[in-house]
């Protein structure tokens, strides 16, 4: 069960993530990150406090942006991951190609 | 012990894949981080049965069992779709993958870090896909 809600604070739009991404759900975290790019948006922030799990369909939809973000000049950061899901990053190494942050104010402030 | 289940090949399958395994892995030797990955690995696998060998064909089942022994977990899974022999695969480069703007392939880079030993067989139409993680206990 995944929910996305979308708000805006301090320029960034931000997508704060509950619950578990998989490969029956991926699609919906893959279209709300599309739709933002659609939109125009400058810089993405995501709120993962609430995010149990994540699988690498939904870590997959990270990294087929990360060219789009750079090429198109979009701050892209993650924030507020629970130590298990960091670990996930780093088992990949995704934490080398996304900026992750421990809260929103770090983020909102690097 | 043991601990099987059957699941039906649909993505929406891995979510009660994961309450099993969550259910299984309550042995004192694992940590949390343990679990999760565990969980993870074992999911990456069925994913990819269920996507690439069953094209999502609610019909075909996938069957996991867990066996525990001194030191290690066995996670076997038995399928009867196209064999997909993760020891074939590559590790992708995560650069390539991020130039590439694909979204797959990193589901093979998790189980083949995360696991100790992978094995797979092919027998009769039936695949089997061991994975095998040992522990200090």
């Amino acid at each position: 069960m995944l929910n996305i809600k979308g708000l805006e604070e301090n320029g960034y739009h931000i997508l704060a993530l509950e619950g578990e991404v998989d490969a029956s759900n991926s699609v919906i975290l893959d279209e709300a990150i599309q739709g933002l790019i659609s939109e125009g948006s400058l810089a993405i922030l995501i709120d993962g406090r609430e995010l149990a799990y994540i699988s690498s369909a939904g870590l997959g939809v990270f990294m087929s942006y990360l060219e789009d973000f750079q090429e198109k000049n979009i701050a892209f950061k993650i924030y507020g991951l629970t130590e298990k899901v960091y670990e996930v990053f780093k088992i990949l190494g995704l934490h080398q190609l996304i900026e992750i942050f421990p809260d929103k104010q770090t983020a909102f402030s690097s | 012990m043991e601990h099987r289940i059957t699941i039906y090949c649909q993505t929406t399958a891995l979510a009660q894949l994961r309450d099993f395994l969550r259910n299984t892995l309550t042995m004192p030797f694992l940590t949390e981080n343990d679990k999760l990955q565990l969980i993870l690995a074992v999911e990456e696998v069925c994913a990819n049965l269920i996507i690439h060998s069953h094209d999502c064909n609610a019909k075909d089942h996938i069957n996991l069992e867990v066996k525990e022994y001194p030191g290690k977990l066995i996670f076997e899974i038995k399928d009867q779709g196209k064999a997909f022999n993760l020891l074939d695969y590559e590790i992708p480069d995560l650069i390539k993958v991020k130039g590439e703007k694909r979204k797959g392939g990193l589901g093979i880079i998790l189980v083949k870090k995360i696991m100790d030993e992978i094995e797979f067989e092919s027998a009769k139409g039936t695949n089997t896909c061991r994975l095998i993680k040992w522990f200090q206990s």
